[in-house]
């Protein structure tokens, strides 16, 4: 029970929480949404597709386990802030090398402890995602109403950009690689690529920004399009890119990577209520009619009645019908909505990957 | 895959009586799994030998059968029903075993029966250690290195390779029975042989102990088409070596990264297939080293378990229910989710709160156990509470033991009772056995400045939970003024506990908080963590900002159950509970139900109106009364659990319905209660009250001996006990209770040789119905929940009756009873003695609404709210069979125990024979209690001179039914004399072999043993001990042996009969 300095969450319909400050002092804003999983805090912060948004943990414990240099899904840290109930100050794991407060303090993370998170949680529910300020300086609602108003809001937010590697990168773990992937990079979780390169593959990330020439001088056997944060119509280049290469390669991709497919492909894609963040997400797979346990983070979704006829629905969310998945035989491409690569979250869906090295196969 | 439509009639097969290691949990799945098939539209048969369960209700099921569990009985059934299907998954062990039988028997071919839910295939490999062990090694887990063995031979020549200390641990056993750890060669050899006999199928598993190894469980379900979600996860605080029943558990594990709780969740996913369960829910237990985290697989069951129970109960998600609609065809996605009534039951639930679950021990009532946990189950109940912290969780649970601690506490040393002696002595040391209290221990050892390494080091506790005890301790030391009132009240601390720290009464910490309108939140577990709206959710307190809740609509009535279960508590009372909610709602009441017994159907999530789940302790229940103000609050039917609180309540101006507190009280104050027998002239047996060690003295010197001697305020007998002179009631003061003003020591005659019986009657305050009169079969002193009962009574003239039913309904009027009402007597003779009045439900109440099919506790709750017996059309019982009530014992769990019955009561669960002849119905209750009843062999006989004459023509009925009779010497002189052929025996001490060698050598069959009086009582001791041991028949009463006898000519016939058939 250590002394922590007063903090605030502040939101903008004007319902705000006091508690203790947590990580660093300061303030910080985003777009306010819950996940529900009980493990994996350290993934999530560290998963780029959370940037510019505030988690709330609906665990109440985070911390429990600390913090340890390989559960990470990039160097940084992404979320803009991190609203829990209650830290762990001693974590107790064996594979614990430092405790959330010095990992947060670390990465410069500016988070609020001890609110009432399931009544946060259960607000955000009710009225949608929206954006909010977590303050440890400023306690002054009309001030902190005054900046939230100069907070950006996600739709229409181009944040793949922002968060691509600048430069590509190319990694191989095998002399003699099967496969030669060129991945676009929006915001790509390490786990994607580890996971790729466990398949004896060679994997260049190209930026967001890449031309679809420089794709294609690659010659890669198949293009990956990655998970990412924001808005995806927003990402208007990185569908003119996927246009261009449809049909030119077997294509797969992740979340955001799957918006941008639909995108390219004609569909629509709509700004949900409060999104889905969790492990436990219940997705059917239309062929085989079976479930899968998925881990899923994403706010936007691709429509459901602006398909083309050559657009097959392949998975379906099972809470809401939402589209889960989506295959363009005609173009070799597919994608799912959710994170088949989990980390965190089940594994169930790993098979999802082997389709891509089969079609690359088939391909060769 | 839609529901089959090629099976119509299922048998689903009970657990039998509560037993430790099978307790009720599995009238929570078992109805679960009814009401689940009945709503699919299939003709449910059960059987069930436990008259105290909810499933056994005639309502729930087409046919119920409260008949043997066993495998002639199910076949009989099976001939009569022709059942498409049996379920024998709902019903713990017992039932897997019997519908193993069956099928090696032939009989589920030969009436062409299928088993749903499982198969036998998935059952062997998961129960036969061997197979399991190569069932995982082929899919790549790893387990602990361990070796199946057939005999003590094996087990020698294994000892070259294994070292110690080792699990020794037999299949198919229940509970952990018969298994242990073993230090040394000789214990070694002693546990190898123990569990060779214990094992149905004479093998054990010795195996490496993973001392200080973290265990964990995860909860998983599997569809037909091959769906499996993970229910929950739980962590065990309490590291390998205890018993999971027996550890102080968490909900979700708190110390695994995601990578590790993934790695376990695929392996727990691919043992469930790799078994092949083909439906349903199954428990998988992982232990993990703290210090690598190498991770092996321990167990699994293929069945629902306690564990599916209390994760059921935790997440929201009813296993067994769901496990019952995917037996009969359904897959995950074709089923909704109850709780949020709009989103599937294919999902894995996730939870915002921390639920703990802590066991129940009730080693007072054992002195012969070690209280030492290991590998074997020997707690008798257990509660759960729901928090938003551990800390708040962890608290609320040690309140909800029932057994005063005000959270991580001990109680106030002014409470005398033999707890808080159990408490004095603790020692840091000792830290390393696990036992009721440890963590109270460690809590001191916290205190104590031990450091957490230490302790983790002494207890293989996760340092996690020991730096959350440590915040406990510091914010004890550190912040224990009034202005961390609220940190306290977040952090779980009740308003005893916080009085103590502050030095204020609870009322004032009470008044203080209401002041601050410091109240608790009441939050709901809704399956997903606040993802959806919930439609039918069940509460928790907390201290946060906003209610997840509104106060009920209309007219709402406040039911207080039993809390966890404990020698003297059990599910009778939970039964009455569940029947009351049936009341009000018949009475037109929406119902709140409050308890923290996860086991119970009492806590299902769709029963009462709402539940909330948590401690009952007057704080709790005074806070959720001002939030829902419910119209009145029903204390008689959680047993003694609400009515410690009812005065206090009353105090505060909450209406009880039904009898008041203030009569309850009266019928508990001997003096009071004196008065009243004065008043009406009624016969209760000589007593005193001693608040003082003159004042025993002084009584002494005029009672009439044998007394009976207790602590005032104690249930089920608790250190009651009959003393035959002076020395020894001035012993009992001194070893077992101290005289105080407060709580005096009572001291009543003991009424010897005298029949007992029992009364449960319903009263609306101006009629009074006899609802049954039970006589008990052991002799008088035996506690009336330890003895066999009959009902009608197979003794008592028409003037005794008369007396009773005047009696009682005199009493029930005095004592201005609103609903039910329990009296017991002692008859001697002509003479009708008053032993024990209790306004309230009692421990019968099922077994007589069995018996007459009229649902008392129901009716009780309508007259609690205003209903009149004239509207229920009640006739006196006239029926033409009769049922037994028997007592099952845990002897074989506490070997060391004095196997005879005397007024403290240790019996864990009953079971019921019912049928036209009376012989019949004690037949079946003595098999349902598992005993082989044999109708040939050698009967020893040891009669008490009072008992010799009327023995006679019983024993003679004996020898016309092929036995050959062994017995004492003065029995075997007497019967001689009187022309019965017999042989006599050495008593043990009087030379070898004697009785006890005989018995152990398998040359006694059947052993008829009517001690009387102290020496007897004690000496014979040992010959009952072999007998449990080696299950024995053993009837220690005239009236029992006549019983015997008669059910040994009807042995050839299996007869079965649906309740249903009874009261047509």
């Amino acid at each position: 029970m250590r002394k922590h300095q007063k903090a605030i969450l502040y939101l903008e319909d004007g319902l705000f929480f006091k508690g203790k400050s947590l990580g660093v002092l300061g303030e910080t804003s985003g777009e306010v949404c819950f996940n529900t999983g009980m493990t994996g805090y350290q993934e999530i912060l560290t998963d780029p597709s959370y940037a510019k948004q505030m988690i709330v943990m609906c665990s109440p414990h985070i911390g429990n386990y600390g913090t340890n240099d390989s559960d990470v899904e990039s160097s940084n840290v992404y979320a803009s802030g991190l609203i829990i109930k209650n830290e762990s100050l001693s974590p107790s794991n064996w594979r614990s090398s430092s405790s959330l407060e010095e990992f947060l303090k670390s990465k410069k993370v500016v988070g609020i402890q001890d609110i009432d998170t399931r009544a946060l949680t259960i607000h955000i529910r009710n009225n949608g995602a929206m954006k909010g300020i977590i303050s440890t300086d400023d306690f002054d609602i009309d001030s902190l109403d005054k900046k939230i108003q100069n907070v950006p809001s996600m739709e229409g937010l181009d944040l793949a950009k922002e968060v691509s590697r600048k430069e590509k990168t190319t990694l191989c773990n095998v002399d003699n690689p099967k496969y030669k992937i060129a991945a676009i990079d929006y915001g790509m979780k390490s786990n994607i690529y580890d996971i790729l390169l466990e398949n004896e593959s060679e994997v260049t990330i190209f930026p967001a920004s890449v031309s679809s020439e420089e794709i294609l001088n690659y010659n890669p056997d198949g293009i990956f399009l990655s998970n990412g944060p924001g808005d995806p119509a927003a990402v208007s280049y990185g569908i003119e890119t996927v246009k261009k290469l449809l049909g030119e390669k077997p294509m797969f991709g992740i979340c955001l990577g799957h918006q941008i497919l639909a995108l390219a492909l004609e569909a629509k894609t709509f700004k949900m209520k409060f999104g889905h963040r969790g492990i436990n997400q219940p997705v059917k797979n239309l062929k085989t009619n079976k479930i899968e346990i998925t881990s899923q983070n994403h706010g936007f979704a691709v429509s459901n009645d602006s398909l083309a006829s050559n657009i097959t629905v392949t998975h379906t969310h099972l809470n809401d019908d939402t589209i889960a998945g989506i295959a363009c035989e005609d173009v070799q491409a597919y994608s799912v909505q959710y994170h088949p690569e989990a980390s965190p979250g089940p594994h169930d869906s790993r098979y999802v990957f082997d389709n891509f090295f089969k079609m690359m196969n088939s391909n060769a | 895959m839609p529901k089959r439509t090629d099976i119509n009639t299922i048998l689903v097969i009970g657990a039998g009586p509560i037993v430790i290691g099978q307790g009720c949990e599995f009238d929570y799945s078992g109805t679960q799994a009814i009401k689940a098939l009945k709503e699919e539209g299939y003709k449910v048969i059960l059987i069930n030998s436990n008259p105290a369960t909810i499933m056994t209700d005639p309502q729930f099921s087409d046919r119920t059968y409260i008949e043997p569990i066993t495998t002639e009985y199910i076949e009989a059934i099976i001939q009569k029903e022709k059942p498409d299907a049996i379920l024998p998954t709902v019903g713990g062990q017992t039932a897997l075993n019997v519908a193993m039988d069956l099928d090696d028997r032939g009989i589920l071919e030969k009436y062409n029966v299928e088993l749903i839910g499982a198969n036998k295939k998935a059952i062997e490999t998961a129960e036969s250690r061997e197979k399991f062990k190569e069932a995982m090694l082929a899919i790549g887990l790893d387990l602990p290195y361990g070796h199946t063995i057939q005999s003590l031979e094996e087990g020698k020549e294994l000892l070259n390779n294994v070292t110690l200390p080792a699990i020794i641990r037999p299949s198919f056993t229940l509970g952990g029975s018969g298994g242990s750890i073993a230090y040394n060669e000789e214990e070694f050899e002693e546990s190898v042989g123990e569990g060779l006999k214990e094992s149905p199928t004479g093998q054990v598993l010795v195996e490496e102990y993973l001392l200080g190894w973290k265990e964990y469980e995860l909860e998983l379900i599997r569809d037909p088409n091959d769906n499996v979600i993970i229910i929950c996860s739980i962590e065990n605080i309490d590291p390998m070596g205890i018993h999971t029943g027996d550890s102080i558990t968490v909900a979700p594990a708190m110390t695994l990264t995601d990578k590790e709780f993934q790695h376990m969740r695929n392996a727990a996913i691919q043992c469930i297939r790799k078994i092949g369960v083909d439906t349903g829910g199954s428990n998988v237990q992982f232990a993990v080293n703290p210090k690598d985290g190498k991770m092996v697989i321990i167990e699994m069951n293929p069945r629902v378990s306690r564990s599916s129970a209390l994760a059921s109960k935790a997440t929201g998600f009813p296993i067994a229910k769901i496990a019952a609609k995917l037996a009969v065809g359904y897959s995950l996605d074709e089923l909704k989710n109850d709780i949020t009534n709009k989103t599937l039951a294919a999902f894995e639930p996730t939870i915002d709160y921390i639920v703990t679950k802590v066991p129940r021990f009730d080693f007072e009532k054992f002195p012969s156990a070690s209280g030492k946990l290991g590998v074997q189950m020997q707690s008798v109940g257990e509660a759960m509470s729901i928090g938003r912290t551990f800390r708040e969780s962890f608290q609320k649970a040690f309140r909800s033991l029932e057994l005063n601690l005000p959270g991580l506490s001990t109680k106030d040393p002014r409470n005398e009772d033999p707890d808080i002696k159990r408490y004095r002595s603790l020692d840091i040391s000792s830290l390393n056995d696990g036992s009721a209290f440890r963590i109270l221990k460690v809590k001191e050892a916290i205190k104590q400045e031990f450091t957490i390494e230490e302790i983790h080091n002494n207890t293989g506790i996760d340092p996690w939970f020991l730096n959350e005890i440590a915040e406990i301790v510091y914010l004890e030391n550190h912040h224990n003024s009034l202005d961390d009132l609220e940190l306290l009240k977040k952090n779980g601390f009740s308003d005893i506990q916080v009085g103590a720290l502050t030095n204020h009464t609870p009322t004032e910490i009470r008044k203080i908080r209401n002041e601050r309108n410091l109240k608790p939140v009441y939050k709901v577990v809704d399956t997903c963590a606040g993802e959806f709206t919930a439609e039918t959710p069940y509460s928790y307190s907390t201290y946060e900002s906003t209610h997840d809740i509104q106060p009920l609509d209309g007219p709402k009535v406040m039911i207080l159950g039993g809390g966890p279960n404990r020698i003297g508590q059990g599910i009778e009372f939970d039964y009455c509970c569940v029947q009351a909610v049936y009341g009000l709602r018949e009475a037109g009441f929406k119902s709140i139900m409050v308890n923290c017994n996860p086991e119970t159907v009492s806590t299902d999530f769709d029963l009462a109106d709402r539940l909330y789940f948590e401690p009952i302790t007057f704080e709790d229940i005074m806070n959720i009364i001002e939030f829902e103000k419910p119209d009145g609050v029903l204390v008689q039917f959680g047993g003694q659990t609400p009515l410690k609180i009812a005065e206090q309540l009353t105090k505060e101006g909450v209406k009880i319905f039904g009898t008041s507190s203030a009569s309850i009280d009266l019928a508990e104050n001997r003096e009071e209660f004196a008065k009243i027998i004065k008043k009406l002239k009624i016969q209760i047996p000589e007593y005193c009250i001693a608040k003082n060690y003159d004042e025993m003295i002084n009584f002494s010197e005029v009672a009439q001996f044998p007394v009976l001697v207790r602590p005032s305020y104690v249930l089920g007998g608790r250190a009651m006990q009959i003393v035959y002179n002076k020395e020894q009631l001035v012993d009992y003061v001194f070893r077992s209770a101290e005289a105080t003003n407060d709580h005096p020591i009572l001291i009543d005659q003991f009424i010897e040789n005298a029949f007992e019986f029992d009364v449960d009657a319903l009263c609306d305050g101006k009629e009074v119905f006899i609802a049954g009169i039970m006589q008990h079969i052991e002799e008088a002193g035996v506690h009336s929940g330890d003895s066999s009962c009959v009902i009608p009574p197979y003794d008592m003239s028409d003037k005794i009756k008369k007396n009773i039913i005047d009696m009682t309904t005199k009493l029930a009027l005095e004592l201005n009873v609103i609903g039910l009402i329990n009296l017991q007597f002692a008859v001697k003779g002509n003479e009708v003695y008053v032993l024990e009045v209790n306004p309230r439900s009692s421990r019968t109440v099922p077994f007589v609404s069995k018996y007459s099919n009229v649902p008392l506790a129901n009716i009780a709750a309508q007259l609690s709210v205003g209903k009149k017996l004239n509207d229920f059309n009640l006739e006196e019982n006239n029926f033409n069979h009769i049922a037994v009530k028997k007592a099952v014992l845990p002897f074989k769990k506490f070997k060391n125990e004095k196997i005879f019955l005397g007024p403290e009561m240790k019996s864990t669960g009953e079971v019921m024979g019912i049928d036209s002849e009376p012989g019949v119905a004690f037949l079946k209750a003595m098999q349902s209690d598992g005993y082989t009843v044999p109708n040939e062999g050698t009967a020893f006989v040891s009669i008490s001179d009072i008992d010799k004459k009327r023995a006679l023509p019983i024993i003679r009925d004996l020898t016309k039914l092929n036995f050959t009779i062994i017995a004492t010497k003065g029995t075997a002189d007497f019967f001689t004399e009187n022309g019965i052929e017999c042989t006599s025996i050495f008593k043990v001490g009087e030379g070898r072999p004697n009785v006890v060698d005989e018995i152990l050598n398998d040359n006694i069959h059947l052993v008829i043993n009517t001690p009387l009086g102290a020496q007897s009582r004690y000496d014979e001791e040992a010959i009952g001990k072999t007998s449990v041991m080696k299950n024995i028949l053993t009837i220690t009463t005239l009236a029992g042996a006549k019983a015997a006898i008669a059910a040994m000519s009807h042995l050839d016939q299996v007869s079965v009969k649906p309740l249903q058939e009874y009261f047509k």
